[in-house]
């Protein structure tokens, strides 16, 4: 008798620990998503519509300003969305069209049109965003999560 | 009424109840046990003892270190809650409420200036805290925990500094917390989700002024008030260790803290207010462009007191200069008081006559040292290329700390052999790390120009 009254109290132990553990663990999950980011169309985050590809000659790199990437029209015709963020401490890579690299001021890194490393210290190539071209050729670049990548490669280039 | 006989009771006027309702004993008390009596019935003075030790007192042996930390704190509270009148917390208003603090507000300079410049002492004064407590031995049993808060303290120190970094929204701002926050980034695993919850996205914008605001007014500033809460008490529980000379024995004397302790504290807060209140009236917090997302400048820095770890990475591969030195350099940090028990050096500076010499040395070797390996690898020393066969986490990580622990290693057997007591050899270690990152911190800061090439000031 009293050896089930134990157990059953030690049971009721266990059941409401439990049930404290869950309720800190909901709570923080609760708290975790309300903190998560939020995006919206058209701003930095969002979805971005270029238009058709057509408007991109091969060879160019055009800055979308609100969308903190390059639309980089490769000569062979390929496509990339290249983030502007370097991958080095984060500064803002401009394109420098007289010598067709991206140069960081910061602290000197310097990549190829595709995003690939040329110089140090970035460790790894500058980070690209999802692109695709629909049916009518018009292209979206999503620009919610950066794609991260060890090395450049043919891969990631989007042909038409 | 009831029929109990009444003596006409001493009335004492309305004034003086209204005083003994809110400070129930003599405002002056007359003799020490109503003095202690005070202490221990006051709210505010109760974070003291009602006596404390005589020797502890005298004023080279703490600095007034802790003190100073409050008092801080509390003008940052003041100037801070100020601020919140005049800020507007989104990147199309923030800068303007920066010129506007500037230009219309009465005394919005000084306001400011007082908040910056207060934030910045902090973390020198919590680090110099944290050394005279090193090497006065000032951590040991019971005091353990206590330590581990107050490195604890110094983290949150240094988050509050950060987060309030990137308010003014300026280039400096922008781009200081945009690198100091890709160094999270070098975190395996847990780096980028961190980075991105903390930027509330990809990089600084919107979303992160808001998420820093709230860290920076809310957040950390109710941390630190919980955890300073629980510091002082245990100081309060475990008394301040008791200084005394090589040799000698500890003087065991009291006197009561009204008035001797409360005295010396409220003199040392007034005159440092003076200084401080002076500083900031003719040194103004430094405040460049608005933000430009577009355009960073050259060289980009992280706040001053993340150089030491920005020139880390500069030297090692990211892993290591982000992650694998400073989290070990943390960890020894908080073992620090479980290692070392050697009570009977408690109160004395450098432990001796010997460990005052070594840590000396090893400060020298720490400076001489790191500024050799700094200079060597900006000219010399080039393990990537000479073992190019091996991937840049070994030749820039795993050799160059090899090497390291070698030499620290290497050092402390030396030591050992020479007869040293382990915790003075210990010290040796601590001073020769403190000088070694110290040094870097000053490379960093004063000696990168352009691209982060060294600039040295002879050339």
């Amino acid at each position: 008798m009293s050896e089930n009254k134990l157990l059953r109290k030690d049971f009721m132990n266990i059941v409401w620990g439990a049930a404290g553990l869950l309720a800190i663990t909901e709570l923080s999950l609760v708290g975790l998503s309300f903190l998560s980011p939020r995006t919206a169309e058209g701003e930095f985050g969002g979805v971005f519509k270029l238009g058709h590809y057509d408007q991109y000659p091969a060879g160019s790199v055009t800055l979308v300003e609100a969308g903190r990437f390059y639309l980089v029209r490769l000569p062979e015709g390929g496509l990339l969305a290249v983030y502007r963020r370097c991958t080095h401490l984060g500064c803002a890579v401009p394109y420098d069209l007289s010598v067709g690299k991206f140069v960081c001021p910061c602290h000197g890194s310097e990549f190829t049109m595709d995003g690939d490393v040329l110089n140090e210290p970035a460790s790894r190539p500058l980070d690209l965003f999802t692109l695709s071209v629909n049916e009518v050729g018009e292209i979206e670049v999503d620009t919610s999560s950066p794609v991260e990548r060890d090395q450049a490669s043919p891969n990631h280039i989007v042909y038409i | 009424m009831t029929d109990h006989p009444t003596h006409p009771p001493e009335k004492p006027a309305l004034l003086t109840r209204i005083q003994q309702s809110i400070q129930r004993g003599p405002i002056r008390p007359p003799d020490d046990r109503s003095r202690m009596k005070m202490v221990m019935n006051s709210l505010i003075l109760h974070i003291h003892p009602s006596k404390v030790s005589k020797p502890a007192l005298k004023f080279t042996y703490t600095f007034g270190l802790g003190g100073l930390l409050i008092l801080l704190g509390s003008i940052l509270a003041v100037t801070g809650i100020l601020l919140l009148f005049v800020y507007t917390p989104s990147p199309d208003a923030a800068y303007d409420s920066m010129i506007a603090l500037q230009t219309e507000i009465n005394f919005g300079n000084l306001i400011r200036n007082l908040h910056h410049w207060s934030g910045n002492l902090m973390v020198v004064v919590g680090v110099l805290h944290l050394l005279r407590v090193f090497y006065t031995a000032g951590f040991t049993r019971p005091r353990e925990f206590n330590w581990v808060m107050g490195i604890t303290l110094l983290l949150l120190i240094i988050a509050a500094n950060f987060t309030g970094y990137l308010l003014p929204w300026d280039q400096l701002a922008y781009w200081a917390v945009t690198v100091g926050t890709s160094l999270f980034d070098y975190i395996p695993i847990i780096g980028e989700p961190l980075t991105r919850l903390l930027l509330g996205g990809p990089e600084v914008g919107t979303a992160t002024l808001t998420n820093f605001y709230g860290l920076h007014i809310a957040v950390i500033p109710l941390a630190i008030f919980a955890i300073v809460s629980f510091h002082i008490w245990r100081v309060r529980k475990d008394t301040i260790t008791v200084p005394r000379e090589i040799n000698q024995e500890r003087d065991k004397g009291k006197v009561t803290t009204l008035p001797h302790l409360v005295s010396i504290e409220f003199v040392f807060a007034l005159v440092w207010l003076a200084l401080l209140i002076t500083w900031a009236a003719f040194v103004n917090a430094p405040l460049e462009e608005a933000a430009n997302p577009a355009h960073s400048p050259n060289p980009a820095k992280a706040a001053w007191y993340f150089m030491g770890f920005q020139e880390l990475l500069l030297h090692f591969h990211p892993v290591f200069g982000a992650i694998i030195i400073p989290g070990l350099g943390l960890m020894v940090l908080i073992l620090v008081p479980y290692l070392d028990q050697d009570m009977e050096t408690t109160g004395i500076w450098f432990r001796s006559v010997l460990g005052r010499i070594l840590a000396g040395l090893s400060f020298f070797l720490g400076v001489a040292g790191t500024f050799g390996f700094v200079w060597l690898n900006e000219y010399y020393l080039d393990f990537p290329g000479w073992l190019p066969f091996l991937p840049s986490s070994i030749s820039n990580g795993w050799v160059p700390l090899a090497v390291i622990l070698l030499i620290l290693i290497g050092y402390y057997e030396l030591l050992k052999a020479f007869g040293i007591k382990t915790c003075e050899a210990r010290q040796a270690i601590f001073t020769l790390l403190l000088a070694s990152f110290a040094t870097l911190t000053f490379v960093g800061i004063f000696l990168r120009g352009e691209g982060m090439a060294l600039i040295l000031p002879w050339s």
